[in-house]
Order: C-alpha cells, then sequence, then structure tokens
C-alpha cells in the first residue's frame, strides 16, 4: 500500500475542533498531550526501526563488512561494483521480466471477472470469496504447491501435457519456465484482490453513463472501452502502481521455488533474492546495503514513471 | 436460448472457472497430503483424496517442531495484531478528530513513510537487532511491526466518516476527557474497521517469510513459514509429508479469512476506492 501518498488528495486539516476560549500555555500542554502521546509510538518506532536502519544502510554501504570482523570503509567501491555487476543487472532484468508477464494478464483477468461480477448475476459473495481466497494464503506454502505443478518430470503440469500427446516442459530448468512458474503463482494470487478492487470502481460509475451508451447504440465491446475503461481510469493505475511495487520485490517464490542461487542460470534470481543472498548467505553486509539502496532507486524511477503516466493520461 | 440466457451461461461459465484456478491449489494440496509421494509421482496421477493424512502428519511432526512453530507464529501474530489495533486505531482517532500544531506536517511524514521499501532496511535492521540482542526472539518480530502506517491511513478515513461530531460534543458535556472518549465512544463505532484491519494485518504477519528468515537464526525459534521452507528443502522427496505441512500452516489461516470474509472484502474495496 505505499502508493497511496501519490494518489491521494487528503484533506489534512481534518474535521478537528477547537472548543472554547484560548487556554494559557500550561492548559495547552495539558490538553495536547494525551494527542501527542496518542501518536507518538508510530514515530518512536518508526524512528528506532525505520529511519534509523535507514540511515545506518547508507553508512554500511560505504564500507565492506562480514558482520563480525573489523568494518573497512571502501568510499564508492561497492555502488561502483553494483553498476558494473552482471549478476545485480541479471536481477532487474529478471524481476522486470516477471513482473510484466505476471501484471498484464493479472489485470485484463481482473477487469473482466470484475465486469462480469458486476453484471445482475447470483452467487456473488459466493465467487468473490472463492477468487479471494488465493490472496490470504501462505506464500511459502503455496510456493511449495506450485513447485509439485511444475516439478520437471514428474509435476502434475508435465502429466497433464502428457495425456494431452504433447511433450513435456522442464519448467524449473529452463529460464523462461521459471519465470512463467513464478508469474502464474503471482497471477493467481492477485487476480482476485485486484478483481475486487475493480468490482468496487465499477459500483462507483452512475448506471446513467451506460444507460446513455445503450441509448446512443453501443455494443458490449464499445461500452468497455469507451466508458468502462475510462472511467475506471484512476483505479486501474492505483493497480499498476499497487502492482508495481509488489512486482519489484519478488522474493518468497523464488527462493522457495529455485532457492538461493535463482535456479538454472540464475532465471529466477530477483533483486530482492540476491540482496537476500549475497547480504545473508554469503555475508556480504556492505554490499548487501548498496543493493537495498539500488532497489530503492528502481523502485523510485518506477514511481516517477508510474506518476507521469497518471499525469499524461490524466488530461 | 435468447442473446441474454447465453451470456448469463457464458458468464457464469468464466466464474465458474475462475473459482476452480482459484481453489485447485488447495485442493491438490489436500489429494497431495492425504496421500503417499508414490501415489501422486505415478502416471496418471492421483488426483482423489488418500487415508494416509495421519501418516503424513506424523512424519511432520517428526522431522519439524511444528507445535513450537506454531505457538510461535500464533504468538507474534497475535500480539502484533492486539498492538497495531490499539495504536493505530488511537493515532487515527487524534489524527482524524482533533487539531494541534504540528499535525500537517507529522501526517505527512507518516505517508511519506509509505514510499520506503521495507528491503532497504532489513540489512541494518538485522544489524540492529544483533546489537540489542533480539537476532533469534520473538520481539525482534513483534516490536517493528507493532504499528504501522497503512493502518493509521486507512482507520483516519474509517473514522472521519464513521465518527460523528455531534457525539464527541455529547461525550465532553459528560466530562469524557480524550481516552474516555476514544474507548467508549470511537472504539464502539470502529467495530467492523477494525475487524478488517485485524484480519488484514493477522493473515500479513502469519504469511511474513523474509525478516523471520533473515532474524530467527537460532533454530528452536521458528515461525511457521520459516519451518515449512526447512522442511520442504531438506525433504524434497516427500512430497506428501511436506504438504501435510503446508497443510496444516494453512487451515488456520484459511479459517481466520472465511470467519470475516464478507465484512473483509468490503472493506478492502472501500479502502481502496477512497485511497
Amino acid at each position: 500500500m505505499a502508493t497511496t501518498s501519490t494518489t491521494t488528495p487528503t484533506t489534512l486539516t481534518g474535521t478537528g475542533r477547537q472548543t472554547g476560549r484560548r487556554p494559557s500555555t500550561g492548559g495547552r500542554f495539558r490538553r495536547y498531550l494525551p494527542l501527542y502521546l496518542s501518536i507518538s509510538p508510530f514515530y518512536i518506532i518508526f524512528a528506532i526501526f525505520g529511519l534509523f536502519p535507514i540511515g545506518y544502510s547508507l553508512y554500511l554501504s560505504f564500507h565492506s563488512w562480514d558482520g563480525i570482523g573489523p568494518m573497512k570503509f571502501v568510499g564508492l567501491a561497492e555502488f561502483r561494483y553494483l553498476v558494473s555487476d552482471t549478476q545485480f543487472w541479471l536481477s532487474v532484468k529478471n524481476t522486470v521480466e516477471i513482473w510484466i508477464i505476471s501484471t498484464i494478464p493479472m489485470l485484463f483477468l481482473a477487469l473482466v471477472i470484475a465486469v462480469i461480477l458486476n453484471s445482475s448475476i447470483r452467487f456473488k459473495t459466493a465467487y468473490r470469496i472463492a477468487f479471494f481466497i488465493p490472496n490470504v494464503s501462505s506464500l511459502v506454502a503455496m510456493a511449495i504447491v506450485f513447485g509439485s505443478i511444475f516439478a520437471n518430470n514428474f509435476g502434475l503440469l508435465n502429466g497433464l501435457l502428457q495425456a494431452l500427446g504433447l511433450s513435456q516442459v522442464q519448467w524449473l530448468n529452463d529460464p523462461w519456465g521459471i519465470k512463467i512458474a513464478i508469474a502464474v503463482m503471482v497471477i493467481w494470487q492477485w487476480t482476485g484482490y485486484n478483481a475486487i478492487i475493480y468490482l468496487a470502481g465499477l459500483q462507483a460509475i452512475p448506471t446513467d453513463l451506460f444507460e446513455a451508451a445503450k441509448v446512443d447504440g453501443a455494443n458490449v465491446v464499445q461500452t468497455f472501452f469507451r466508458v468502462t475503461v475510462p472511467m475506471l481510469r484512476p483505479i486501474i493505475l492505483f493497480t499498476v502502481i499497487t502492482s508495481t511495487i509488489g512486482g519489484m520485490q519478488i522474493f518468497t517464490q523464488s527462493q522457495v521455488l529455485v532457492g538461493n542461487t535463482g535456479g538454472p542460470g540464475g532465471a529466477g534470481m530477483t533483486m530482492v533474492l540476491y540482496l537476500y543472498q549475497q547480504a545473508f548467505t554469503k555475508n556480504d553486509f556492505g554490499y548487501g546495503a548498496a543493493i537495498g539502496w539500488g532497489l530503492f532507486i528502481i523502485l523510485l524511477l518506477f514511481s516517477i514513471i508510474n506518476w507521469r503516466v497518471v499525469q499524461r493520461t490524466g488530461k | 436460448m435468447t442473446q441474454a440466457r447465453f451470456a448469463r451461461v457464458l458468464a457464469h461459465l468464466v466464474l465458474i472457472i475462475g473459482a476452480l484456478i482459484s481453489l485447485f491449489p488447495f485442493y491438490w494440496m489436500i489429494v497431495m497430503a492425504t496421500n503417499t509421494t508414490g501415489d501422486i509421482f505415478q502416471f496418471p496421477p492421483k488426483l482423489t483424496f488418500g487415508s494416509h493424512l495421519l501418516g503424513n502428519i506424523r512424519n511432520v511432526l517428526h522431522n519439524i517442531d511444528f507445535f513450537g512453530s506454531f505457538l510461535n507464529t500464533l504468538l507474534v501474530a497475535v500480539v502484533t495484531t492486539a498492538l497495531v489495533l490499539f495504536f493505530d486505531s488511537l493515532a487515527a482517532f487524534t489524527f482524524a478528530k482533533y487539531d494541534f500544531p504540528g499535525k500537517r506536517v507529522l501526517f505527512i511524514i507518516l505517508l511519506a513513510t509509505f514510499m520506503v521499501p521495507s528491503q532497504l532496511s532489513t540489512v541494518p535492521l538485522f544489524v540492529l537487532m544483533a546489537h540489542i540482542g533480539w537476532v533469534g526472539s520473538l520481539p525482534a518480530l513483534i516490536v517493528p511491526g507493532a504499528v504501522n502506517a497503512f493502518g493509521i491511513f486507512w482507520m483516519r478515513q474509517y473514522i472521519q466518516g464513521a465518527v460523528h461530531d455531534d457525539l464527541l460534543d455529547a461525550g465532553r458535556l459528560d466530562g469524557c476527557n480524550f481516552f474516555r472518549l476514544y474507548r467508549q465512544v470511537a472504539i464502539p463505532v470502529l467495530r467492523p474497521a477494525l475487524a478488517f484491519l485485524g484480519i488484514f494485518t493477522f493473515v500479513t504477519v502469519w504469511n511474513d517469510y523474509l525478516w523471520p528468515l533473515v532474524v530467527l537464526v537460532n533454530p528452536h525459534r521458528l515461525t511457521l513459514q520459516v519451518a515449512l521452507s526447512q522442511l520442504n528443502g531438506l525433504y524434497n522427496t516427500d512430497y506428501s509429508m511436506v504438504m501435510a505441512g503446508t497443510l496444516m500452516a494453512t487451515v488456520p489461516l484459511i479459517l481466520v479469512f472465511l470467519l470475516g470474509a464478507r465484512q473483509f472484502i468490503a472493506n478492502l474495496a472501500a479502502g481502496a476506492i477512497k485511497a
């Protein structure tokens, strides 16, 4: 949900009210104290476990450190290595590829499901619950289940292919096979979530717009592209942004499916998996911190691109 | 068949196929957990429930400390959820209904924290935990997540609509102070919102993987997700046993979700539309 700040025009003045006369300084203190106390846990915890680590990670990224021995100041060496590290760029490329082949089908399917659910159809609640259950299930557990479906020789999918008289695919040995397996997991988990978001957006569209389109003789496809999609644009952009942030942070599916090395050819090596591998299995804390900053900058770039798209299509 | 009727049948067909795909991995998990590994990896694979569930569960309990990790996970999820509900609703109540110097800036800071990916601070947070001696302990999982910006933001939106100023004024006339207004006026109205945030937090914490994997280096204190991944890595060949473990780790979560599913889905959508 890291996006709300970019998409929300928030009223910050709120509906708070000032009552009575202007109190003295002591009275003011007494009146405001409970308010500051009530919001303080967030700022205290964020300062210690959020802000301080961010500063510290910058410090770490200028050092070479295995977590045990002495820290050695190396200046910009970690970052210089980062920009020339083919493994890192492979992880960036993998992450973007997985993001593209998962997000586009996922959002399209979600929109189709939402449009159907928005018509006068029965068993809506049952369908919504069924579509949403993948989203609350454990990622680790489901990565194990999908691992058995995509398994190389005796996997369920290969069994199905064989039953249909087709040849088997070595899913978890093939670079695209691995990416497709991860993308399928993402699609499976998030389509229902996005469908429910779209459904809520659809229900907010005034019905007379659809009636007007009907009167003008628009068919289903025309109505979809001329009325539904334009009216849903803010919601679609919201889902694109959340999917981008989620997609850039894929870790569990890869790690459980193909392990810390990212599988054959490192095809399942995502940015976060690379960070985890370098920092916590190779104990290179300084470089791990530098990868964290690389990740942050790439996320920022994607956010800016998203923002630009928002501005442009908003006109 | 009329055109409208045909469209309706087609719509149901699409939805049913979608629902089956959504639910199939759960079905397949149960099939594997109730059969032997040999049954699954024959050709064609067995697609119906078997009778080996208890044997597979016994194997899981023999190989990992399932109940230990289950209790750890439950403890972390329950305590974190309770803290999040209290801290988030209290802060949200203040931001929604009161004015005080610095409010605008403080709220912008809160929103800005959305922008920072948690992975950026994974390495330094681990170093920090090592310094204060929390590595391998449950507070390392609970405390950093005890209050969060998303919950405060979401709750604030809800409170602005749900808690009426007239009610608060009436409470003030009766002599209620800030904390009594929160507890006796706001909280009763906020039940649906608390239910949503509670399930959302519980599910998120229950499923968290990267941070527990990093910080729980002591093998006696694992969460379920980390224990599952170890089970998967170590005993890759015995799929049925691993599936019995994933099944046991998944069922409580699905139950929690189903208990509040209607409420949860309605609120999820409402939050996204406002955002």
